[in-house]
């Protein structure tokens, strides 16, 4: 048993997500690679919420819907998930609260008093969790030692009674399965927010600034408790309008920001975003996407903002938007977006959903290349400082006050060289010239990154392709299929060459999109390539890798 | 530097007579003074939103922000918080101040970090050719309210001291001495300070005459009294015919938000060690 999910679930309040979070890395200390999906509801207690972890040897980023274990802590766990059952299945659950009837024969079970349990130790309800785990422990046949360092690890208050409750579980659950612990090391776990983070840190971040929003608070709270080690400047100001004008002020300054938020929130930014272009400052922006229209369904996921990203703000500007696939491309380009923000002094959006930004991944950063903190390009101080001098790339040198030698000006109106206000017909083209000149030097510059990536059978005349954070479900499903994945990983300024290229021996392309108009499908028609299939999701959850599978099946014989 | 070089190129387009000259020339002879001084004028920056007003930048040839409607005070903020050590002075209508971007006065002022808000209050929309605003009396006859307004005019300095603000003032567009003494007391204040100037729209809204019946300046009040503060900030509510005080209402010194914001700043960090440090935590 290399390749096997768990699920545990309960009420909101349960503490499923840090339970899933204790389990996946007691999974870790294996030597498993992990891949979490959260599934919530937007209630603070109370409503049905749970989480699969999935491990495997290889590295994965997709859950599957059928699950080898279960772990209820209400009834709903046990209702709502009959059909994520095997023959096999492995059940633990709470045996003062759910009553198992109707299942499928050959299901094994364990039930736990829970309540009684905690009862007699003299627990908290939310410590149910910890021997429930406990219980799980004893079933895939753990260590005892591997649980109790984990939890030393991870658990910071009452951990003794923590302990006690988790080792009254693991006594009394019985063995289901031994569990062999494989020889790959161990590797961090992080969600796609932290690793955004990460990357944002070592690009050189100095300041980050963010109104809560649902899948990007994540983000927020990261680094708010990071602050004081990255001595960043976290903060959180009165709307998303401040937040894009705020961080404006800091990147006139000279001070590396981002901001982050979702679709919403976003609405909000987009006259910063067009003030970006126009003054030419640098900013990053961090957008999570979740179903829409409107409020949509806040804690889950679509795709659905791709042509928003790509067309916001008033007026025309070239942008960077980059769509990170795992956690691992999260930290890469996020770094790499603040480098180019600031090279060209230019927006760069950084488009995650929340399936990316709340799904939990191994991560490997050796497997990523070199990064570094690149220095824009600065005034040589020979001639007077002109903040809008205009240059054949369209990149004025960038100069910060306080300066004794220079006057430094950035103007949202039209302007001249030095920044002062002007309607002179001659003056207005040559700077709208000069900014979309930035559009065209980025784009070579992006000739230095595998813009778009390409996986599977690479001579496959069948390709999926697909953004952001379907590329772990893709590739699973391209791999047992024989088939290609195609990921285009920069959407603007869209790398066409790259993406004729990875279309060589393609004669069938199906799309592999959560939204239901197949935003891709028509950004790339856009640039005269055409699309045969469509597989679009829109219920606001992900594909997991059965569900996939079982709608290619027609498609690819 | 002179006096002169504080001019830029740009032609000025004001109308002839605009209250935003006195603002204008009392923003660049405190300037001055300040680089007199000793203060070095490469640390202060101007921020403007949208709106007549927002040229004053344009014609000050020091660092500036020409930002969007409405949107002063967060750009303000920005800058304050990215450097402390600069003096960030901004400027807006009482369109952009009191209507699309109030939310922002409001945080400026509970927060109360030290930037400086220079309201331009003319009272209705000029560069929109005259509609009327957050302040205008109430029956106010505007092109979007042609048989005249039918809500009354918002207190902007009641609405300042009560948000936390800890410099209140108001000023007059004629009469330059006060409005100097009023702008370098301001931006002087440690912690967030508020002017709200009544400058005249001379082509559609003239009040000069109306004003300079009524205006009369403050002297000795205890200005670290809040509750005398409020009671002289209602005495006129922009619409009563009423005397009409100028001068400082409101000053007292509480540490401002950039001082207990920025207490790590400082800090060198090593942050390949910290992003190992958190990578080996998340094993």
């Amino acid at each position: 048993m290399d390749n096997f999910s768990v699920f545990i679930g309960g009420k909101a309040g349960d503490g499923i997500d840090k339970a899933g979070l204790i389990i996946a890395r007691i999974l870790n200390q294996l030597g498993y690679r992990l891949y979490i999906y959260r599934d919530y509801p937007s209630i603070i207690r109370g409503g049905h919420t749970f989480s699969i972890i999935r491990v495997s040897k290889d590295r994965i980023a997709t859950h599957l819907n059928k699950v080898d274990f279960l772990l209820a802590l209400n009834q709903d766990s046990v209702d709502f998930h009959k059909e994520r059952l095997k023959d096999n299945t492995f059940i633990i659950y709470d045996s003062d609260l759910v009553k198992l009837e109707g299942l499928p024969g050959g299901i094994q079970t364990s039930g736990l008093p829970l309540g009684k349990i905690i009862k007699e130790e003299n627990g908290l309800p939310v410590m149910r969790n910890s021997c429930i785990i406990g219980g799980f422990s004893k079933a895939i046949g753990l260590e005892w030692d591997i649980l109790e360092r984990v939890f030393r690890k991870n658990i910071s208050k009452a951990l003794d009674l923590n302990l006690r409750v988790a080792l009254r579980g693991y006594n009394e659950a019985k063995e289901f399965v031994k569990i062999e612990p494989l020889r790959n090391n161990s590797l961090p776990v992080l969600t796609g927010n932290e690793a955004i983070g990460l990357g944002l840190v070592k690009g050189g971040l100095k300041a980050y600034i963010a109104y809560p929003m649902t899948p990007s608070s994540g983000l927020l709270h990261f680094l708010a408790q990071s602050a004081e080690d990255f001595s960043l400047k976290v903060i959180h100001p009165e709307s998303e309008i401040a937040v894009i004008l705020m961080a404006l002020g800091f990147s006139y300054a000279g001070e590396r920001v981002a901001v982050g938020t979702s679709g919403g929130g976003f609405c909000l930014m987009t006259e910063g975003l067009s003030l970006s272009g126009m003054a030419e400052l640098p900013i990053v922006i961090v957008v999570g996407q979740r179903p829409g229209p409107s409020t949509g369904v806040p804690t889950h996921t679509a795709q659905s903002d791709l042509h928003f990203v790509l067309n916001a703000g008033q007026g025309e500007f070239p942008r960077f938007v980059v769509s990170p696939g795992d956690a691992e491309e999260a930290y890469f380009w996020s770094c790499v977006a603040l480098n180019i923000s600031w090279k060209y002094q230019t927006p760069s959006i950084i488009l995650a959903d929340k399936s990316l930004c709340e799904g939990t991944y191994s991560f490997d950063i050796d497997s990523l290349g070199e990064l570094k903190e690149e220095n824009p390009i600065l005034w040589d101080r020979k001639e007077s400082y002109k903040r809008y001098l205009e240059t054949e790339t369209g990149v004025s040198p960038l100069d910060f006050v306080p300066d004794k030698e220079a006057i430094i000006k950035v103007d949202s109106y039209a302007h001249d060289e030095f920044g002062i206000t002007t309607e002179e017909a001659q003056k207005i083209k040559n700077m709208q010239d000069k900014r979309l000149r930035k559009g065209q030097y980025l784009m070579k510059e992006l000739e230095k990154y595998e813009t778009v990536k390409v996986y599977g059978n690479k001579n496959s005349s069948v390709a999926l392709i697909c953004w952001g954070s379907n590329k772990g479900v893709c590739i699973e499903a391209a791999e047992n299929l024989g088939i290609k994945v195609i990921h285009p990983v920069v959407l603007s300024p869209f790398p066409i060459r790259e993406f004729q290229d990875s279309l060589k021996s393609v004669q069938n392309l199906i799309c592999v999109e959560n939204n239901s108009t197949a935003q891709l499908a028509s950004l790339i028609n856009r640039y005269g390539f055409g699309i045969n299939e469509k597989i679009l999701k829109y219920d606001g959850r992900p594909f997991s890798l059965d569900e996939l599978e079982e709608r290619l099946k027609d498609l690819v014989k | 530097m002179t006096m002169k070089d504080l001019s830029t190129y740009a032609k000025n387009t004001w109308c002839p007579g605009c209250g935003n000259f006195a603002i204008l020339n009392s923003i660049k002879a405190v300037l001055d003074a300040l680089n007199e001084e000793g203060f070095p004028l490469e640390k202060v920056v101007l921020v403007s939103g949208i709106g007549c007003h927002a040229k004053i930048v344009d014609y000050i040839n020091v660092n500036s922000f020409y930002a969007i409607h409405g949107r002063v005070v967060p750009v303000a903020t920005g800058i304050k918080l990215a450097n402390p050590d600069l003096k960030v002075i901004g400027f807006a209508g009482d369109g952009d101040a009191y209507g699309e971007g109030l939310e922002h006065l409001i945080f400026a002022a509970k927060r109360n970090i030290s930037i400086t808000m220079i309201i331009h209050n003319n009272r209705v929309y000029g560069l929109t050719t005259g509609q009327y605003t957050p302040t205008s009396p109430l029956g106010f006859r505007g092109r979007s309210t042609p048989k005249g307004t039918i809500e009354l005019p918002l207190n902007p300095l009641e609405l300042m001291l009560t948000s936390g603000a800890t410099f209140i003032a108001r000023g007059y567009s004629h009469g330059i001495e006060l409005l100097k003494k009023n702008f370098k007391e301001a931006i002087n204040h440690k912690g967030f300070s508020f002017i709200d100037v009544l400058q005249v729209c001379v082509t559609f809204f003239n009040m000069y005459e109306y004003y300079n019946k009524r205006v009369y300046e403050l002297k000795g009040e205890d200005l670290q009294n809040y509750d005398g503060a409020l009671r002289k900030i209602r005495e006129w509510d922009y619409n009563s015919d009423v005397p009409i005080a100028l001068g400082t209402f409101y000053k007292k010194e509480i540490p401002p938000f950039e001082e207990r914001f920025l207490k790590y700043e400082t800090k060198a960090v090593d942050r390949k060690l910290k992003i190992k440090e958190i990578l080996e935590q998340a094993i």
